[in-house]
């Protein structure tokens, strides 16, 4: 590659010197480098690695394994948050049950998110480690990393880890002596932004096509090949080695008084700020602090609306950035935390077009299996279309108000079209009248054919 | 599974290694099933694309149906069932890139090469195509070029991306 090439080149970034991140304060960063080179595996061990591996494997039970992620109250860093201790608790294990999976949804497709990314390039062991502990607690007998196909690093990187982690005795029989036997494969993907969902996940790792399956039963009772399959997110697997190590008390405290959750989390800004990147903050921080870090927005333009995680996650207006970026407090201002990742819009965009692209993104990635999202998201996209043009009809916005509530949750098989509808709904709340101003005709030429064939 | 056919009756060939490497990945898996995306992407690695005739060796060296691997094959995309480029250009159309110029830089990708999205130069030498989320959304807008992410990338960084791809 010429110099000139690799100037191009993306590098992600933690925007925190090494100064600022400790092992007291940033578990999942403390070990980086400034200059972003990978952790590998002697660094890894001389900076406490694995160490609570080795004590949790021979000093404790997998319960109170469950009972410490509990407490800690770890809560799902894929965007859903629901507390990881919960959901072990949950998992079939005793007698006559098989031993299952530990599977890393390692599918990070979620406009505008990209920390996983940063993890499993940077310190792919701190993720070995989280899914060994992981798969104690569960009874799981084997692991898959399913990382998305294009994330090339980091598929070097997790097969360089994977292969010291064995050498070492971290994965294979008898682990530190405890007797516990466990491996992991990495498994990686062909695209499709639905296999991050996680049923739909297990089908593709089992080489269908990825559609989702029907809950119940959940992963947890019967999952890949039948069996008890756990998955959880790169993020929520990362956390574990703290909290097993420093304790739940430890980790709770972490964020203080700023949220119920505990830990930290791997915010980050992208869209129209001027530093944009990735932060290792107490859960619970703010989102003026957060786009303090990022330099404001830039020069010249004004903060119209942001995004707090990811392209399905309700638009939120900059008043709100005044709340923490924790999952209950975002949830009741009406959208969702989804990955604490921000988007950030300004007065320079607007908002129709950024929907229609948003929901041209949905209605491309819909697996097809369902009729409201397969049918009403490209229905969705085509009045938004015409909206943009200035060619909307009377009527039309009223009809994207009743496919945001016919897309939402409870009407389809998976949480994709409700992912759709969330920004819509928001859009259309907070910037109706931009909406309003694309409507010019009484019926006109973009009437929008209650069955769309074809490409949108 | 000794009998498996490595000749398609188009007249695919199967190179051995390939082969071997599927019935490899075959016995991963609790079934044989879960070898299909990987088994694609052998073929894929070798010819560009999946040939018609792979899917039907494929589904023999796994032991499945041949609808059951075009299924599979047709779900996935970046699994190609046409001929593409030497190169396959991927051009992130997700969020944080439209918000960051995405359109202009699609705009300079069409014009410069000729072609539109899903299409193939006529040298054969780049294929076109949108991509979600590349997860590189703090340096928008994002591209992939065969295994190499770039961001952020202007319009005018076009001649020197694509110089870096004969």
């Amino acid at each position: 590659m010429t110099d000139a090439l690799s100037r191009l080149r993306y590098r992600c970034q933690l925007r925190q010197d090494a100064d600022e991140r400790r092992e007291e304060t940033h578990p999942l960063t403390w070990r980086l480098h400034d200059d972003g080179t990978p952790v590998f595996l002697k660094e890894y061990e001389d900076k406490d690695g694995y160490a609570a591996v080795r004590h949790t494997l021979n000093e404790q039970t997998g319960a109170q394994v469950i009972d410490a992620m509990k407490t800690a109250n770890v809560r799902g860093r894929g965007g859903a948050g629901f507390s990881a201790g919960v959901k072990w608790s949950l998992t079939l294990q005793g007698d006559g049950m098989p031993r299952g999976y530990i599977v890393c949804n390692a599918d990070e497709m979620e406009p505008g998110t990209f920390k996983d990314r940063l993890l499993m390039e940077q310190t792919p062991h701190l993720l070995i480690e989280g899914m060994i502990l992981a798969a104690y607690a569960n009874n799981a007998r084997y692991g898959y990393i399913f990382l998305r196909g294009e994330y090339i690093e980091a598929a070097n990187h997790i097969t360089r880890a994977l292969k010291e982690a064995r050498d070492a005795g971290w994965l294979g029989a008898d682990i530190a002596g405890s007797g516990f036997d466990f491996d992991i494969a990495l498994h990686t993907g062909a695209g499709r932004y639905i296999c991050g969902e996680e049923t739909a996940l297990i089908n593709s790792l089992e080489g269908q096509r990825a559609n989702p399956r029907a809950k119940p039963p959940f992963p947890g009772q019967s999952g890949a090949w039948g069996k008890p399959t756990v998955v959880n997110n790169v993020e929520t697997l990362c956390n574990v080695p703290a909290v097993l190590r420093h304790g739940a008390e430890w980790y709770q405290g972490l964020s203080g008084q700023l949220s119920n959750d505990g830990g930290t989390k791997l915010y980050g800004v992208s869209g129209r700020a001027k530093r944009t990147g990735l932060w290792e903050l107490p859960i619970g921080t703010s989102g003026t602090e957060l786009l303090d870090r990022a330099g404001g927005i830039r020069d010249g333009e004004q903060l119209k609306a942001w995004l707090p995680g990811g392209g399905s996650t309700g638009f939120l207006l900059p008043e709100h950035l005044e709340l923490p970026l924790d999952f209950d407090s975002i949830g009741k201002a009406g959208s969702r935390m989804g990955t604490g990742l921000l988007t950030v819009v300004t007065d320079q965009q607007s908002i129709v077009s950024l929907m229609r692209n948003l929901e041209a993104f949905f209605a491309r990635e819909s697996c097809g299996w369902c009729t409201p999202c397969r049918d009403g998201l490209p229905w969705t996209v085509k009045i938004l279309q015409a909206l943009e043009r200035g060619e909307g009809e009377q009527g039309d916005i009223e009809m994207l108000d009743k496919l945001a509530t016919d897309l939402g949750p409870g009407r389809t098989f998976c949480a994709h079209a409700p992912g759709a509808a969330m920004p819509l709904s928001s859009a259309l709340q907070y910037f109706r009248d931009e909406f309003e101003r694309g409507v010019r005709h009484e019926t006109g030429p973009a009437h929008a054919d209650p069955i769309p064939v074809g490409e949108v | 599974m000794e009998t498996a056919q490595t000749i398609a009756s188009d007249g695919f060939v199967i190179e051995a290694a390939d082969r071997e490497a599927i019935l490899h990945e075959r016995d991963h898996y609790e079934q044989p099933q879960a070898a299909c995306i990987e088994a694609l992407k052998i073929v894929q690695r070798r010819h560009g694309w999946v040939p018609d005739g792979a899917i039907a060796v494929i589904a023999d060296l796994l032991g499945i149906s041949p609808a059951s691997v075009e299924g599979v094959a047709t779900f996935y995309s970046l699994i190609f069932r046409q001929p593409v480029g030497r190169h396959v250009i991927l051009v992130c159309d997700s969020s944080s890139c439209f918000l960051t110029d995405y359109e202009a830089l699609r705009d300079a990708f069409t014009d410069k090469l000729g072609i539109g999205f899903g299409q193939t130069t006529s040298d054969g030498r780049f294929t076109l195509l949108p991509v979600c989320c590349l997860g590189a959304c703090d340096r928008g807008p994002a591209v992939m070029i065969d295994d190499d992410t770039f961001g952020p990338v202007h319009p005018d960084d076009l001649d020197t991306l694509l110089e870096g791809y004969a």
